[in-house]
């Protein structure tokens, strides 16, 4: 396949992360950050933002890895190690490095990376994209259309929650209850997307 | 095969971590170099540590037990306390879990606190008191025949802060009569001046696991574990003439208190009513006619309900609150201190409001 070809793919593969095949709302994967932080909009952007970053760059470094390293010594079999080692890295890295060089976005961005660490969608997305044999460019797409679709649950969440927010909701739903069966009906409607791409 | 092919895969995965470990380490060393930090808390202790970890894990390395459910990973919201200079703004991770009265305060959450430079923050005192003492017995006395007063000398650490009042929390172990370890709360009867010594009175109850442990078990020498101090239980900052009203082992508080008015020369018009069923039931007599000499405004007046034919009794007899009704003409300007079991306090309240004493200004520390 030649770039313009991958890249078209990448785009695709984007856009279906994106809608048709959510990360968060059709895998359900990073629900304890998306129930835990989704209380405000400000927040919910913050770490949005933060798992588009790391997401990206974890599939890259994975892919890497991956390829480079364990296919040739026939050590795939331990990619979920490798995977998990190279992410909490990365983040704690990252993490350091933003505190240090950029209070700005430390305070908006850095405060969410530990929360991340152990996000499973960032491993699920490094695992997901080497069950699915993607490319190296189309898994630059995959890890944004990715992160980007788990912003933007979690931003929609945080919108309808801080409206219910003013809302009196029966006492045993509140909290992580009315979060889980509006994360459901979410899930419901992002089905709709479903046709819109036929290949990915 | 098999064995190569692990022995790849170690040497591989331990080469990749090893690298990611090397540049963490370094960037370690050079990225969260932010140089010795200075924590003043309170205004009064100072801690300088090194910066760069979060205040909860700082302050829990010193020793410093700041409540948290979730292990600093901002979700559970208990970590607060006021941090007053150095802490930067308010991160959304915070917003959440405070109001906007915490967040004028100054409340933050410790475990998102960063220490990067030096910070001022604010313990609740009692958060930044209560730890657990080691003990040791150093002497059992009989003060009446169920009630015996227990000298603790503090070994770990050996001394402890508190106001007169508080109660500490005595640790039973396991013994033949109790198969698990239970607390029970005891009054400090110790002076507060002498920090390294906890002197607790304890009534015998028939059948109760600590008591029964203390009267029957433990001995001059033994190792106790306790922990506190606890309650709210403490002398207002008024100058208000008081009347106080105790019986039994809720005589503690008061020995602790006298001894803290006599450190501080107080003046307050003082009138301790003590009650006993009988004359062989008061104890610490000797004692508090030594704090009526030291303290020119306090008088005890012990009351005995049934005192025997050969007890050769002259003071005053019939119920504590009785003899409270008969002395009092009127106690609107006083404050009431109460100690004892609930019966007497519930008692002595609805005597202490007949003489037109405001219910807001009756403390008591009732033994349940």
């Amino acid at each position: 396949m030649n770039i313009s070809g991958e890249m078209t793919q990448a785009f695709i593969v984007c856009i279906s992360a994106i809608f048709t095949n959510n990360i968060l709302l059709s895998y359900f994967l990073g629900l304890c950050p998306f129930i835990g932080c989704s209380r405000e909009m400000k927040a919910s952007v913050g770490l949005g933002l933060a798992v588009i970053f790391v997401m990206t760059c974890t599939c890259v470094l994975n892919w890497l890895v991956y390829h480079l390293i364990l296919v040739p010594y026939g050590l795939e079999f331990f990619r979920f190690i490798m995977f998990i080692i190279i992410i909490a890295a990365f983040v704690q890295f990252v993490e350091m490095a933003i505190e240090r060089f950029s209070p700005y976005l430390y305070q908006r961005l850095g405060v969410f990376l530990p929360l991340i660490t152990v996000n499973c969608a960032i491993l699920g997305a490094s695992l997901f994209m080497v069950i699915r044999d993607y490319t190296l460019i189309v898994t630059i797409g995959y890890g944004l259309g990715s992160g980007i679709g788990w912003f933007l649950a979690i931003f929609l969440m945080a919108g309808i929650r801080q409206k219910l927010s003013n809302d009196s909701i029966p006492k045993g739903l509140q909290g992580p209850g009315i979060t889980l069966i509006i994360a459901g009906i979410m899930a419901l409607a992002f089905i709709g997307f479903a046709g819109v791409l036929a290949g990915q | 095969m098999i064995v190569l092919t692990l022995l790849k895969a170690v040497l591989v995965i331990s080469a990749i971590a090893a690298g990611l470990a090397a540049v963490l380490a370094v960037a370690d060393v050079f990225l969260r170099d932010y140089g010795p930090c200075k924590i003043t808390i309170n205004n009064e202790k100072e801690l300088t540590i090194k910066g760069g970890d979060s205040l909860l894990s700082v302050l829990t390395a010193e020793k410093i037990f700041i409540p948290s459910a979730c292990g600093g990973r901002g979700t559970c919201g208990l970590c607060k306390l006021k941090v007053l200079e150095g802490a930067g703004s308010l991160l959304p991770t915070e917003e959440p879990y405070l109001d906007k009265k915490e967040i004028a305060d100054n409340v933050r959450l410790s475990c998102q606190v960063k220490v990067r430079n030096d910070l001022k923050i604010q313990i609740l005192e009692e958060l930044f008191a209560i730890r657990e003492y080691k003990a040791r017995c150093a002497e059992i006395k009989d003060l009446t025949h169920d009630i015996k007063l227990f000298r603790f000398e503090l070994t770990d650490p050996a001394e402890i802060k508190y106001t007169p009042g508080k109660y500490v929390q005595l640790l039973t172990p396991v013994y033949e009569k109790s198969s698990e370890e239970v607390y029970r709360a005891y009054s400090v009867a110790s002076d507060p001046a002498q920090k390294n010594i906890i002197d607790l009175i304890i009534r015998l109850v028939p059948g109760g696991i600590c008591t029964t442990y203390c009267f029957e078990y433990l001995k001059v020498g033994d190792e106790v574990k306790m922990n506190g101090p606890y309650g709210e239980f403490r002398l207002t900052d008024t100058d208000a003439e008081m009347v106080w009203i105790a019986g039994g082992s809720g005589m503690a508080p008061f020995v602790s208190i006298l001894h803290e008015m006599k450190n501080s020369n107080s003046q307050r018009k003082t009138t301790y009513y003590f009650g006993a069923n009988r004359v062989e039931e008061l104890f610490l007599t000797e004692q508090m006619k030594q704090f009526e000499k030291d303290l020119p405004n306090f008088k005890f007046v012990p009351i005995v309900a049934q005192p025997g034919e050969s007890e050769n009794w002259n003071g005053e007899t019939g119920l504590v609150t009785q003899a409270v009704e008969r002395n009092i003409k009127n106690a609107s300007d006083c404050e009431g201190y109460l100690c004892g079991s609930p019966g007497m306090i519930d008692a002595a309240i609805v005597v202490l409001k007949k003489l037109g004493l405001n219910e807001n200004k009756i403390y008591y520390d009732k033994f349940a």
